[in-house]
């Protein structure tokens, strides 16, 4: 199958790659380890999915943030990306 | 002891398939196209993060941006009063009830296109009743020159075309509350304003809030009838996001900014809609306890 159409490169490959990743974790966590959902400083239900898009859809919008205001590269968004995602999933 | 058999799950699988082909896959090529660049015959050359810095600083997203807002805040602000108004006042029961529901749908039934192509017409100066009635009362009306003529068709088409998704909604809403509040309101001698603060406007919340969600998403990703009626102008006045992503990606083939532009307006859509099912499945929850 040709997928040169597709444009892949190695680091979008290795993005996406990360984000299966963590849903496979996600999901084998989730069966070895079944978790209630619970309400956080949000004041909603989340279930650790809920709590992993909150970090991916955050993480988005803190590297847009920082490519508007600082440019690239955006290792240092990527670091307040971990922090963010670390608070997520403590507080959240 | 109660055993839990998880093989329903392949039952989904071909909604996964689908979702697969026709989202997951072209999502990934944007993500691909967002990062690189093209002069075409499928040869691209990385760029990195280049067009999503050049689209966040660019004054033409800005602006778009700006006009989307404006016009999905406008829209909106019309549209769910306006829906809730006729909502209360149409008839609850017998011939008259189901006349006017099927006289209130007609405008969904009509095809994005084609409700362009009515008010284009319907506004035109020279053949349209619209455009042709207000000249001759002696207002300047002319969609195709004056800004604020086009913006007030655009708006009035949508309201035209949607407020009928609005009404239905809070008519099913109003037709499913029962009968014992408003008897309960009637005993305590309750004023019209407050049967419909306390108990229309609670109950209505749920499918307000549906028909919220979904006219943000349609009016912010409107293409169709803007396109038709005027093209996203006189200059650029009317082109909203849509617009102006098809000018860049198709008109321009700037795909590497398009993809970027893509992504970025994605993004925007997701988190407002994910706040919105958010407050919506949160009140649901309340509402159950």
């Amino acid at each position: 199958m040709n997928l040169s159409w597709m444009a892949w490169t190695w680091p979008t490959a290795g993005f996406f790659i990360f984000i299966a990743l963590a849903l496979i974790t996600m999901t084998v966590w989730g069966i070895k380890a079944p978790q209630a959902p619970r309400v956080g400083i949000l004041r909603i239900e989340t279930t650790p999915g809920d709590r992993l898009f909150i970090s991916l859809l955050g993480s988005a919008f803190i590297c847009l943030a920082w490519l508007g205001m600082f440019g690239s590269p955006v290792y240092g968004a990527l670091i307040v990306c971990c922090i963010y995602a670390l608070g997520v999933f403590r507080w959240v | 002891m109660k055993t839990v058999n998880q093989k329903a799950w392949f039952l989904v699988l071909p909604v996964l398939l689908l979702v697969g082909f026709s989202a997951v896959i072209p999502l990934m090529t944007v993500v691909n196209y967002s990062v690189q660049d093209t002069f075409g015959n499928n040869v691209f050359y990385w760029v990195g993060l280049e067009w999503f810095e050049e689209i966040l600083h660019s004054e033409r997203m800005h602006n778009a941006l700006g006009r989307q807002v404006i016009f999905t805040t406008v829209i909106m602000l019309i549209e769910i009063p306006l829906g809730i108004f006729i909502s209360l006042h149409m008839p609850k029961k017998g011939v008259w009830a189901s006349v006017c529901l099927v006289l209130i749908a007609l405008p969904l039934l009509i095809p994005w296109n084609v409700v362009g192509t009515i008010w284009q017409i319907f506004g035109r100066i020279d053949i349209g009743l619209l455009g042709h009635s207000l000249n001759a009362l002696g207002i300047d009306y002319n969609y195709v020159q004056n800004a604020t003529a086009a913006w007030i068709t655009i708006i009035i088409m949508d309201v035209w075309h949607w407020t009928s998704l609005v009404v239905l909604l809070c008519y099913a809403g109003l037709q499913a509350i029962p009968d014992a509040y408003y008897q309960a309101a009637k005993i305590d001698q309750a004023s019209r304003w407050n049967v419909f603060r306390y108990i229309e406007l609670p109950k209505m919340m749920g499918v307000l809030l549906i028909a919220s969600l979904l006219r943000f998403m349609d009016s912010f990703m409107i293409y169709t009838e803007p396109f038709v009626l005027t093209g996203g102008g006189p200059g650029n006045v009317t082109t909203f996001l849509s617009i102006d992503l098809v000018k860049m990606a198709i008109g321009q083939f700037d795909l590497g900014p398009a993809a970027a532009f893509s992504l970025i307006y994605f993004l925007t859509i997701l988190l407002i809609s994910w706040v919105f099912y958010t407050i919506m499945t949160n009140i649901d929850k309340r509402e159950g306890m």
